[in-house]
This record gives structure tokens, sequence and C-alpha cells, in this order.
């Protein structure tokens, strides 16, 4: 393990016990004379480590609630990062045999009854079982809150193929005859289904609805939330990603169609973001949500707090359908960054979107470099290249696999990197092994998707 | 084809329907609704069921024969007899 610049982290790359643990004393804040500051062309100081706002309109998060492919608590998938264990295994797919995926394990009887799981949907189920995590991770007791003063909001890259696809093999036992398509059809393929089923679960009479983002999906449920709150619409939010796409086998033949599906013999060396012999994605199911409130909320709860939603952005590239374009992707990280009013160089980890595509790795890489070309402290890694491309749920995920990093300072590293292609090389790109840090403070998530939309959210630790 | 048969029937099919539900002690005459946490899609999956296993039709117009479990018995003795299909 490397050790990039001087001061010390924690020891120990597990994190801090088998529970999330993200909170507690923390490292030393660094503040005044020695925190980064510049100034905007106003005049106007940045700071990498005050906020501007006030505090009830910092938005922080206090609970982690998650489902992958490596495990179903911050603390398993967390660890798992570290150990550079794949996720990725293969499945059983609807006319196409099989092919890599990645599979989460999580026992949907544990906040579900058997009736619930007969009329939801797998979305669904994630989306209950990150839910419920999340509260429980944050403290809340949901009977002792204003069921009307909490909002749900899911990203999701697609919703209802995989249960459309379902009812069309149903009646085809049928000779297709409809009066046995199923009157459940409805209701589990209307789009807010996933956050729908939450609120039914949960008892949530807020807002409810899911942000259809495409792959941008899990960083728009986070910065929906995070507006919400802003507006006063809500006193606490669910905010994140899901997907069920596994289980759609139209997903994995598009992509196949697109020369894009990976496939490898050994289906943890599949999904291989940046290496040379990269063959696309490896498609794969998971949710994240978090917990979201208004700092003063937060603080007069006593809540235990993970860390600041300071900055975020969303644009469209207004271009290809499926190849992004550098230029908006930069401009997504900068707008991010100036929202936050950070510089480049006050970003530690910089979780790049990469999926093991020809040309999107390619495509991010000159963003990347672009935006922190210069900076010498800042790390890059890619989550995918562990549990594959979780869709709709990528950017929470990921999101929530370097959020550990801002209390052990161990910035997880890209694995299945045999051979670098160079076209995708990146200062502070982190390969194959863990490394420490000096320190992590900021992290900044890139999460892009079809159509040309990029998300970008950046969180910090409080230390104010 | 007896009562009995089409009642064990009936109660397979809501053993499905509804799987978290204590089915012993349900009482023949009183609405499956007051005693079941059931709804209208719940129905509608009985309906189903009765169409996809048994090969029987339940117009809309005949659905408030199945509201307690001697109602679909009474309702459904006499389609299974005329029923061709083997139970």
């Amino acid at each position: 393990m490397e050790v990039r610049g001087s001061g010390g982290g924690r020891s120990g790359l597990a994190g801090r016990g088998a529970r999330t643990t993200l909170r507690g004393p923390g490292r030393e804040v660094r503040s005044g004379r020695d925190a980064p500051r510049a100034r905007d062309l106003d005049g106007t100081e940045r700071s990498a480590t005050l906020s501007a706002l006030p505090d009830n309109q910092r938005i922080v998060i206090t609970g982690v609630g998650l489902t992958s492919p490596l495990g179903d608590t911050l603390a398993d998938f967390r660890r798992n990062l570290l150990e550079g264990r794949s996720g990725v295994t293969t499945i059983e797919t609807r006319f196409m045999g099989r092919v890599p995926a990645g599979v989460c394990r999580f026992d949907e009887r544990k906040h579900q009854s058997n009736k619930e799981r007969r009329r939801g949907t797998r979305a669904g189920a994630i989306t209950i079982f990150c839910a419920r995590e999340a509260l429980a991770d944050a403290g809340i007791e949901l009977a002792k809150r204003d069921p009307s003063r909490i909002g749900v909001y899911v990203g999701v890259t697609e919703h209802g193929t995989v249960e459309t696809e379902n009812e069309i093999a149903a009646i085809r036992e049928y000779n297709y005859d409809t009066k046995f398509w199923s009157h459940h059809h409805n209701p589990r393929t209307v789009a807010n289904n996933p956050a729908g089923e939450a609120t039914i679960n949960l008892g949530i009479t807020g807002p409810h609805y899911t942000i259809g983002a495409a792959c941008a999906a899990g960083n728009a449920g986070v910065i929906q939330a995070v507006q919400m709150l802003r507006l006063g619409e809500v006193d606490l939010a669910l905010g994140g990603g899901v997907s069920e796409s596994i289980h759609s086998f139209g997903i994995f033949a598009s992509f196949a169609a697109q020369n894009a599906l990976a496939d490898h013999p050994d289906p943890t060396k599949a999904s291989r973001p940046f290496d040379v012999d990269r063959k696309g994605i490896v498609v794969s199911e998971g949710g994240a949500l978090f917990v979201l409130e208004r700092l003063s909320d937060a603080r007069a709860r006593g809540a235990s707090i993970v860390c600041e939603v300071v900055g975020y952005a969303m644009n469209s590239d207004a271009g290809d359908p499926v190849l992004p374009t550098p230029e908006r992707l930069a401009q997504c990280m900068r707008r991010a960054l100036d929202r936050a009013r950070l510089n480049p160089s006050d970003i530690d980890i910089v979780n790049t979107h990469a999926t093991g595509t020809e040309l999107g790795d390619i495509q991010e890489a000159d963003a990347v470099r672009a935006v922190f070309g210069s900076c010498t402290e800042v790390y890059v890694n890619n989550t995918k290249s562990y549990i594959g491309h979780a869709m709709g749920a990528a950017g929470a995920l990921e999101l929530a696999g370097n959020l550990p990093a801002v209390y052990d300072s161990v910035v997880h590293p890209t694995i299945n990197v045999d051979r670098l292609d160079e076209r995708c090389a990146m200062p502070g790109l982190v390969l194959k092994e863990p490394r420490r840090a000096s320190k992590v403070d900021v992290i900044l998530n890139n999460s892009f998707g079809m159509l040309g939309i990029n998300s970008v959210v950046i969180v910090r630790r409080v230390t104010d | 084809m007896t009562k009995d048969e089409v009642r064990q029937i009936v109660l397979n099919i809501i053993g499905v329907v509804a799987p978290d539900e204590d089915l012993s002690d349900l009482k023949g005459d009183v609405r499956l609704r007051d005693q079941l946490e059931m709804d209208s899609m719940d129905f509608l999956d009985i309906v189903m069921e009765l169409r996809k296993r048994h090969k029987i039709e339940v117009p809309k117009e005949d659905y408030p024969n199945l509201a307690t479990l001697d109602g679909c018995v009474e309702y459904l003795l006499p389609r299974f007899r005329e029923s061709k299909v083997a139970v």
C-alpha cells in the first residue's frame, strides 16, 4: 500500500469494525491556515472545510442502507472492496444462457411478508430493504416522526422491463391469451413502483417518486433529496438508487447487440474498466439509499453525521445517445465543484463512472484529466470493477463504498486492470492495491447515463 | 366432485394468495375480508387462479358469490361438476 503525502490516517484497512461505523471521533480537523483555500473570480473565498450556508440549508447523510453483490451492509461491502474481491458471478438468463452478472443475496423476508413479496417487484424489495436498513442505521424511529414529512426519492435506470418480460413469458404458456395477463402488472410496472412499495411498507405518507435518469440515477436520487430538504418540502428524505436489471434478458441482449456486454471465462475478471482487454458491461442488481436531513435537524436530534452533501450537478450531453461527451462530463464536474465552492485540488477521491466499454472509459478519462490533470493529491478509483454496473443503483452504491474513506483515509483500488489502456491513464488512478491517503475529506462521485445524462455528487466530512 | 373437495381447492388457492394467513380456523359463513387481510386485488388473484388451474371463469357480476368460503363452495361446485378438466 502506498502512502501519498504526509500525515497519518487510521491503521487497518477494514474500517472501524463490523457495523457501518462511519462516525466517531474522526481525525484531526483541518481548518484555518492549514485548509486549502482559493478565491472565486468575484473574490469570495472558497473553503474546503467551512460552509457558507446556514445549517438549515446544509444537508447531511445520517444513515446508509444498501445491498450489493459484495454484501448487504456497508461494513461488508467496504471490507470486500479493500480486500479486492469481485462480486461478479454468472446467472442463467432467459434466451441467452449464462452471462456474467452481479447478484444480491439479501433476505427479502427480513422486512417484507410473503404476500408483499408475491405482489411486489424485485426493485421494490431492494428499495424496502435499503430504506429500512438506512433508517435503522440513522437511528430513526418512524413511529416518532410525522410520516407526511418524509420523502422517498429513488433513482432508476429503467423500470418495468423485468415485469413485462416475465408476464409475456407467463402468457406464452396460455398461447398468449391476454386474459391470463396479471392484474398486478400495472402496479408492478408504474415508474414510481420501487419508491411506492417502500412508502406502503414503511407507512410513509410524504412524497415519493422515482427519478428516471439512466445510469446517472443513483446520484440523481441523492440530489433530489437534497433539493427537497432545502426547499422545506420534507424534513427527512431517503435518496439513492436501485436496480433489478439482471432479471431482464433485454438489457443483456441490448448491450450484446451494441457489442458492449462483458464476457470472460472467469466472471470475476469480466468487469475491467480501463484495462486494454475490457469488453464491456457486467450488469448487476443492487441498491443504496441514504437518510438525508438538514444539518440543523440532525444536530438537534443528536444524530451521528456521516458526511455533508456539499455539491452536485446534472447536465446533458445533447449529443450521442450512448457515447458520453468529455466536454459535458467535465462541465458537470466543474459545476458541482463550483456549487460546493471547491477547487479540483480540494477533492481527495474521484469515483469514476467507467463501465468497461471501449469508448466510454476513454471519454471519462479525458474529462477527469481535463478537470483534475494538474492535481497531485487527487486519487481516482472505480467501483464497477468489483460489482459490475448496478445501473440505477450504481451512483449511490459507489458513493457508499467510498464513504468510509473519510474516516479511514484508505482509497480502494480499481481491480482487474492487468494492462492499463494508456488512453485511460489518469493522475492518481489507484490500481490493484488500496492506498492510504494523508487525508480524505472530500469525495467526488461521477455517474453518467444513456441519452447523455450526467450527474456528479460531492460529499465532505463534517468538521465544523 | 364433493363440497369438501371444492372447499379444499378454494383453501389451497387462498393459501397461495394470502400466504401469511392462518387458515385453520377460517369460518365458512363469515366474509373472507373480515377474517383475512384481503383486498380486491386478492379476489382478482382467486379468480385468476381458478382460471389458470381449473379453467373456470367467474364473471364480474358473480364476484359477490366469492365473499365467503361457503359461498365459494356453493357457487363453484356446479361449475366444477360441469367442467371437463380434471382438478
